[in-house]
């Protein structure tokens, strides 16, 4: 698909809106519909879209393997550390009112690193999904000799 | 009358939870069983948020003026379902291609046979 | 301090997992779930001890105080069965290295490992958890871990065994869930113990026994309840063989714990068993499982199918304990979740020794010829722990057993203590089956003479030991066993 002008064109125009998009999701899920699940699926919806359009190896160029499976972790181990940093201030687990002095300005600023961490695993987890399965692609093709009896 | 017109989001859902069900049950297709899973799940879904609005409630942001609020939490259990369906999806396919190039067909009776055969 | 041990018990498995994913070392991933494993066998024990001092333990995570937020509790029930998990988990995890070693690629394993951390931080939250919806996160948990587990074993039947598996198990979980949101929708909360409270008050019961169907059905799916229990043979058969030693002893045990919370904390036990037929129906379920599946097993010539289909039949009688409803009845179910996960623990331990020496294929009851002459203390463990499948006085199986036809000949149950001797009989020829080929029979050619690697060999002999122990010993089992069945119906009676 590489090959055609109109869709180079558009992706390279549209990625960085999504990303954007992305991002605003991420942070309004407070008052409208959003929050970490959402806005890592259209992030990695943008990288998917640029992996369609200019290749797999071009998409694992952009986010590396290695990169997606830290990104996988390291949000579960920010959720975990949120509820730690909870403990370590005197409170249960996952305890946001101790995050701060006042207790509702804490309850803010727990949730939006928690979800920042949910963002982040969901994305990794997406493009992990989207790079595993084009990636047998080749593989399956080989296997395929009889044609299609599904 | 009323019967049918005040609850039609529960004649969805049940509908979907039998399509969904039967679509398991009774497919031969590994990738068909899979889209019956996902249809019941969708009918999960769909008890838990049709009962969360309220009549004449509005949307739960704390605003001047309003009274009565729809509930937030089936939107917040309904998320985490809709999430573990979305993970439970992935494993399917995964194990549906893996099959595949182990087997060599997705049909279940093929797989069977070649099962018994094998042993 | 013991509050924030409740929710360690879950954190620590949890959080194991994604550092063994950014370490991507084979060996700090066993060493880690080593340690974990360890670790909450520790947290486990220090819980139990508190709450048999103490009483119940109630933790509030997010310090959002019950039932507006997720309440971990623990309580003298829950105790038990974290022991049983961790413990198990204590067991198997530092000898999985030959295992998996042998049958995962070498630049997966510690993906294998990362999944094992996970499936041990689901189980041990469903134990530990006392919100409903809560419950439903940590059954997927385990349950996708699970799946992914199954599915790498050695044979390409693997793959379909853990598709089965995922299939039936997803649809309980749905099934569970469509439950939990009928009883919030009557209820207006998720936490378990505002909901008993509220259900009493309930207006239109309709709802309240059509989520009793649902949440029945759902965990009847994941416990192998027959006739639910058709995915167990082949998951069991296929997984590799760590993987069914640590299956076999805790994801129906586990299972177990969720119907019988639900049962006795949320459901009222005295509508349960008094206006609805529940115990009759229990009762019929867990004899038709107790003898069909002991009467398959019999005519399996796979030696791991055979002792999945034994499980079918010993999960039926933890069942047949909750059916028959009284002290005796279900000390004895309760006792036999500890019972019949060391025995089979052990015997999927020894088995997997064997796979390892001699090949997987080699796993037949023809293939396990002369097995006493070539791995003679593997041999021994087998016949120790079969004994105790069979419950011959002297062992665990016979204590729980035992305590069963009590409870039976309480309730006036006459054909229900035949049918326990009757399937403890088939049993019986089974485990024969076994041991004949084991110690009569030559060995097949070509075949190695080298006993099971020591280390596996310890936890499989330990194990198959302990059940001899516990069914001397009974203090801790039926004691502990005790103390959970009267907590549950001292709510009631």
């Amino acid at each position: 698909m590489s090959n055609d002008l109109i869709l180079r064109v558009i992706a390279k125009l549209l990625m960085p809106y999504m990303l954007v998009f992305a991002l605003y999701v991420q942070f309004h899920g407070d008052f409208g519909p959003g929050g970490g699940f959402q806005a890592g699926v259209i992030a990695a919806a943008a990288v998917v879209f640029y992996a369609i359009i200019f290749g797999l190896p071009a998409g694992r160029r952009l986010v590396p393997d290695r990169v997606v499976e830290a990104m996988l972790a390291v949000g579960v181990l920010l959720y975990a550390g949120v509820g730690l940093a909870g403990l370590a201030l005197g409170g249960n687990f996952l305890d946001y009112f101790v995050l701060d002095g006042d207790p509702v300005k804490g309850q803010l600023r727990g949730i939006f690193w928690v979800e920042a961490g949910v963002g982040l695993t969901v994305a990794g987890v997406m493009l992990k999904l989207f790079t595993m399965f084009a990636g047998r692609a080749g593989a399956d093709r080989g296997a395929d000799k009889g044609g299609d009896r599904g | 009358m009323k019967l049918l017109a005040g609850h039609y989001s529960y004649w969805i859902a049940i509908l979907l939870m039998v399509a969904g069900l039967t679509m398991l049950i009774s497919r031969r297709n590994l990738l068909k069983k899979l889209i019956g899973l996902a249809i019941l799940q969708s009918s999960v879904y769909l008890v838990y948020i049709a009962p969360g609005k309220l009549i004449g409630g509005t949307a739960p942001i704390i605003a001047p003026g309003y009274t009565l609020y729809s509930n937030p939490l089936p939107h917040v259990l309904i998320l985490t379902a809709i999430v573990v369906g979305v993970a439970t999806l992935a494993l399917g396919l995964a194990l549906v291609v893996r099959i595949r190039e182990a087997y060599g067909s997705i049909e279940e009776d093929e797989i069977l046979a070649l099962d018994r055969a094998g042993e | 301090m013991a509050g924030h041990l409740a929710m360690l018990q879950v954190v620590l498995p949890l959080v194991a997992a994604p550092l063994i994913v950014l370490a991507r070392n084979a060996r700090f991933a066993w060493l880690a779930a080593t340690a974990v494993s360890y670790a909450c066998l520790a947290i486990a024990l220090r819980l139990a001890s508190h709450v048999a001092e103490a009483g119940t333990l109630s933790y509030a995570i997010g310090s959002w105080a019950a039932p507006w937020g997720i309440e971990y509790r623990v309580d003298p029930l829950s105790a038990f069965l974290l022991v049983l998990v961790s413990l198990t988990a204590a067991l198997v995890a530092p000898y999985a290295w030959r295992s998996i070693a042998a049958e995962v690629p070498a630049d997966r394993q510690y993906l294998a490992y990362a999944m094992y951390c996970l499936c041990l931080a689901g189980l041990l939250g469903m134990v530990v958890t006392g919100d409903a919806f809560n419950l439903f996160v940590f059954i997927e948990i385990s349950a996708l871990s699970t799946y992914v587990l199954i599915a790498l074993g050695p044979r390409r039947k693997a793959l379909v065994a853990a598709y089965q598996y995922m299939l039936m198990g997803t649809v309980g979980a749905t099934f569970y869930v469509i439950g939990v949101g009928l009883l919030y929708l009557m209820t207006g909360t998720l936490n378990m113990e505002d909901m008993a409270l509220r259900l009493r008050d309930a207006q239109d019961l309709r709802p309240v026994y059509a989520a009793l169907a649902f949440i029945t059905v759902g965990i009847g799916l994941k416990l192998a309840l027959f006739p639910l229990h058709q995915w167990l043979p082949d998951a069991y058969a296929e997984a590799p063989s760590m993987v069914t030693a640590f299956l076999a002893a805790t994801a129906t045990k586990v299972s177990v714990y969720v119907l019988l919370r639900f049962y006795y904390s949320v459901f009222d036990p005295d509508a349960l068993f008094g206006r609805l037929p529940t115990g009759a129906v229990f009762i019929a379920l867990s004899v038709a499982a107790m003898l069909f599946a002991s009467a398959a097993a019999v005519y399996e010539r796979d030696v791991k199918r055979l002792f999945a289909w034994s499980s079918v039949a010993q999960i039926g009688y933890i069942t047949l304990g909750i059916g028959i409803d009284n002290t005796s009845g279900l000390t004895g179910s309760l006792a036999h979740l500890l019972n019949h996960g060391i025995t089979k623990g052990a015997i999927f331990v020894l088995l997997g020794g064997v796979a390892l020496r001699c090949g997987a294929g080699k796993l037949t009851v023809d293939g396990l010829g002369g097995l006493a002459t070539r791995m003679p203390l593997t041999a021994f463990g087998l016949v120790i722990a079969g004994l105790s499948l069979i419950g011959i006085p002297g062992t665990a199986g016979f204590v729980t057993k035992w305590m069963l036809i009590q409870g039976a000949l309480e309730r006036g149950l006459w054909w229900v203590v035949a049918a326990i001797l009757a399937s403890s009989l088939i049993a019986a020829v089974y485990v024969w089956r076994v041991v004949e080929s084991a110690y009569l029979r030559p060995a097949p050619a070509g075949v190695s003479r080298a006993e099971t690697p020591i280390g596996m060999l310890a936890a499989g002999v330990a194990m198959a030991l302990l059940c001899v122990y516990f069914g001397f010993e009974t203090s801790f089992s039926i004691g502990g066993a005790r103390d959970a069945a009267d907590f549950l119906l001292r709510g009631t009676r």
